[in-house]
């Protein structure tokens, strides 16, 4: 194997740091800390008024934590995709400010006043609400996840992209508020002989998609608030479609119509994009849900060990599209033994679960790995099992065990073992 | 009461789905706003208005308005996709899916055609010039002759050749019951070595750490001038930021903008014409340059309106801005951008 020399100077400095730290019990320290035994001038002065921030930001310290564009998979920004960075959060609310953006003719702009939202096609009264319309309507909140169906797409081949950030950051999860698309149908007097909704939105992509309409009465949202405040103008501002557990494609934003139809359309996001070629050329179309899925985000590429051998706390995140997270085992030998996590909360419908292993370290390298399962009793596949079945064309849909090779320093490598 | 509902009450059938009563929100949708918004088109041909197009005028208003994307044989510019090409690749490693060989339906791509392209000017094709440029793009799939013409009439007879390339989705059959049950937990395998290593790929973005990111901040901040035109009105600006959104798809302005299909655009206003380096402008444009065309007020906003006609042979593939206040936005726009 190469070496390959650190690009981050603040593992090194953390290393030094943390090499103290090597016994059991608490270490013992020479000399006393000045940031005790001086006046700090946060201890003597004044802090920022309560106006300095109306809307606040992140302390700067936090600069960081920001989603990330990958340049290269992409012709431009406005048709793209960036990351949440999974590595630097915990729990399993996404703050909106660093949810993965993807769009496909950029972040638009509509004013609430300008919203308008049409239901028509086999319905007994074509429909046109506005925003404050939509706010009459009895409304629900729910924590549903949002996963773009090319996240861990470029993992296909092999392992790419260093860091969990690039490799499942297109993910998010917050509470939204919104209207049932249910109560809307029946609003319009949705004719029950069709079978499908075509739903689009404002933006020049309109990124039209067909949804059944089992789906559409079960629980799809129109949602307008996330995390208690309006939508992001990057998320949908001000209404978008939430379509709990199915691939983040069909929850469209700056949503503008939904149409009653007795078929799909076959639009190009559901023909051209999001199917999955396998090993024979032949296409799945309709790979909606989004399957039991996990991953470590701390340790990981973006996140190493600073703090050298001792307690170590593994954490990660599980969900699933077909329902909620029973168990997430993690292996820290790349698989060939297993310990089951601890779920921060039972595992919820739809939504991100937070897992944690506790453990002790001793100083070794690890192939740290997380395996879901979900409550229909699906086991999250190896790599190599989901390439037995699909091949080696996909993009998305890749639920694949993710392992991180920690090495003795602390430092986190994405790789691929056997 | 709609017929369905008449239906239910008689039955007396009202359990699953139940219909609430409706509450008597929004308003009719009246049947103008209907034809406005409801573009979309059916595998069947449902949804086509009347209109025509054949492969050679396709062909004009394809390099006119997507060859700078999709280039001249809709073969794709950079990372912009391909549209034609990738006969029997769907089965080999890195499959090259395009409309010839992979989309299924030819409404696709009329009504994608029709509904959001060119990217940035969505929804300014006529029907007879989505079926033009639907047309040449079959043609450039070799699916049809030079005489080709496509119409409403005619177009739900045509079969793509990958309509049977698609099934639905088996994931509960061919995956689902390989994967349920109790995993194993203790001795999975005998070895694990690494067969992939993501540092030797190298492609991760780097980042900066919070620490570099501050330093950055307190630079740039002490670095920002004073403003030295203190005469551009802000509504202008803000104004011209909107129309610029019609530019975007190809052009770039602002930190680390780069050229694209267009060159990048800071501080293009009074600099000479054809000046960037690294993009390849178009000989009729370099002709103007060697004459000593500058981009200022005046030579924008003729160039602006009607780009083809003001330089014939650019290869800026746009319309043109029809209103002044437009140009003189976007203008004013620009001028925020001055070379770093």
């Amino acid at each position: 194997m190469t070496e390959v020399t650190s690009r981050r100077a603040f593992l090194a400095q953390g290393l030094v740091t943390g090499a103290a730290v090597t016994i059991a019990g608490a270490a013992r320290s020479e000399t006393p800390d000045p940031l005790i035994t001086q006046v700090q001038p946060w201890a003597q002065g004044l802090g920022d008024g309560v106006d300095a921030s109306p809307y606040g930001l992140p302390i700067e310290y936090e600069a960081d934590v920001i989603r990330r564009n990958v340049e290269w998979l992409t012709a431009d920004t406005i048709s793209s995709v960036n990351f949440t960075p999974i590595h630097a959060l915990d729990g399993t609310i996404t703050p909106q400010g660093c949810a993965f953006e993807r769009h496909h003719s950029g972040a638009i702009e509509i004013k609430k006043e300008d919203y308008r939202l049409m239901i028509n096609g086999m319905v007994e009264r074509p429909l046109v609400f506005t925003y404050a319309d939509l706010e009459r309507f009895p409304r629900e909140n729910h924590v549903y996840f949002c996963e773009c169906a090319a996240n861990t797409g470029m993992e296909w081949a092999g392992a790419q992209l260093n860091g969990a950030q690039f490799t499942h950051g297109m993910i998010h999860n917050m509470e939204y508020t919104g209207v049932p698309l249910r109560t809307l149908l029946e609003e319009a007097g949705y004719d029950t002989t069709g079978k499908w909704v075509f739903i689009e939105g404002a933006d020049a992509s309109s990124n039209g998609r067909s949804i059944p309409m089992e789906k559409a009465l079960d629980d799809v949202l129109v949602a307008f608030k996330a995390n208690g405040e309006a939508l992001r103008k990057e998320h949908g501002y001000p209404v978008r479609l939430v379509v709990p557990g199915w691939e983040g494609n069909m929850w469209i934003k700056w949503i503008r119509r939904i149409e009653v139809m007795d078929g799909p359309v076959e639009s190009r996001e559901e023909t051209s994009k999001y199917t999955d070629t396998l090993a024979d050329g032949i296409s799945r179309k309709w790979t909606w849900a989004m399957d039991a899925k996990s991953v470590v985000t701390s340790p990981s590429p973006q996140a190493p060990i600073t703090h050298g051998k001792g307690p170590l706390v593994i954490s990660g995140l599980a969900w699933s599209g077909r329902g909620a997270i029973k168990r997430v085992d993690v292996s820290k030998d790349g698989g060939k033994t297993w310990e089951t996590s601890r779920l921060a909360k039972p595992g919820e419908k739809m939504a991100l679960t937070r897992f944690y292993l506790d453990t002790d370290w001793d100083g070794e390298e690890m192939f740290l790995q997380s395996r879901a399962i979900d409550e229909t009793g699906y086991v999250q596949p190896t790599k190599t099992q989901l390439r037995e079945v699909r091949g080696e064309n996909s993009v998305y849909h890749n639920n694949c065990i993710q392992t991180w090779w920690v090495r003795p320093n602390g430092e986190a490598e994405n790789v691929e073992v056997s | 009461m709609s017929k369905f509902l008449k239906i239910m009450a008689t039955l007396g059938v009202l359990a699953t789905p139940a219909m609430s009563e409706p509450l008597g929100l929004g308003r009719t949708a009246l049947p103008e706003e209907i034809a406005a918004w409801n573009l979309d088109v059916s595998p069947d041909g449902t949804g086509l208005p009347p209109g025509s197009g054949d492969v050679l005028t396709g062909e004009e208003v394809f390099a006119g308005k997507c060859a700078s994307c999709h280039g001249d044989f809709a073969e794709g510019v950079d990372n912009w996709p391909k549209l034609a090409g990738g006969w029997d690749t769907l089965a080999r490693k890195d499959p090259v899916k395009t409309v010839g060989s992979y989309w299924p339906y030819l409404s696709t791509t009329w009504d994608y055609v029709n509904r959001s392209m060119p990217f940035g000017n969505a929804q300014s094709l006529d029907p007879d010039e989505v079926y033009a440029i639907v047309a040449y793009i079959l043609y450039s799939n070799d699916l049809v002759d030079d005489d080709f013409v496509l119409s409403d009439q005619d177009f739900a007879e045509f079969e793509m050749p990958n309509a049977d390339g698609f099934i639905v989705d088996d994931r509960m059959e061919t995956e689902f019951p390989k994967w349920v049950g109790e995993p194993c937990m203790k001795d999975c395998k005998d070895s694990v070595k690494v067969t992939m290593r993501a540092m030797v790929l190298d492609v991760t973005p780097e980042e900066a750490s919070a620490e570099t990111a501050e330093i950055v901040v307190a630079e740039a901040e002490e670095l920002v001038p004073e403003p030295e035109v203190a005469s551009v009105d802000p509504d202008l600006v803000a104004a011209g930021e909107k129309v610029f959104g019609k530019c975007k798809a190809c052009h770039q302005v602002g930190d680390g903008a780069k050229n694209r299909s267009g060159p990048m655009l800071n501080g293009v206003f009074g600099r000479e014409a054809g000046a960037v380096d690294g993009f390849k402008y178009s000989n009729p444009l370099m002709a103007q340059a060697e004459e000593g065309l500058v981009w200022n007020d005046e030579t924008l906003t003729g160039f602006l309106a009607a780009p083809r006609s003001y330089i014939k042979g650019t290869k800026m593939s746009f319309a043109g801005l029809k209103k002044d206040e437009d140009i003189e936005a976007v203008i004013a726009y620009l001028t925020t951008f001055p070379d770093p």
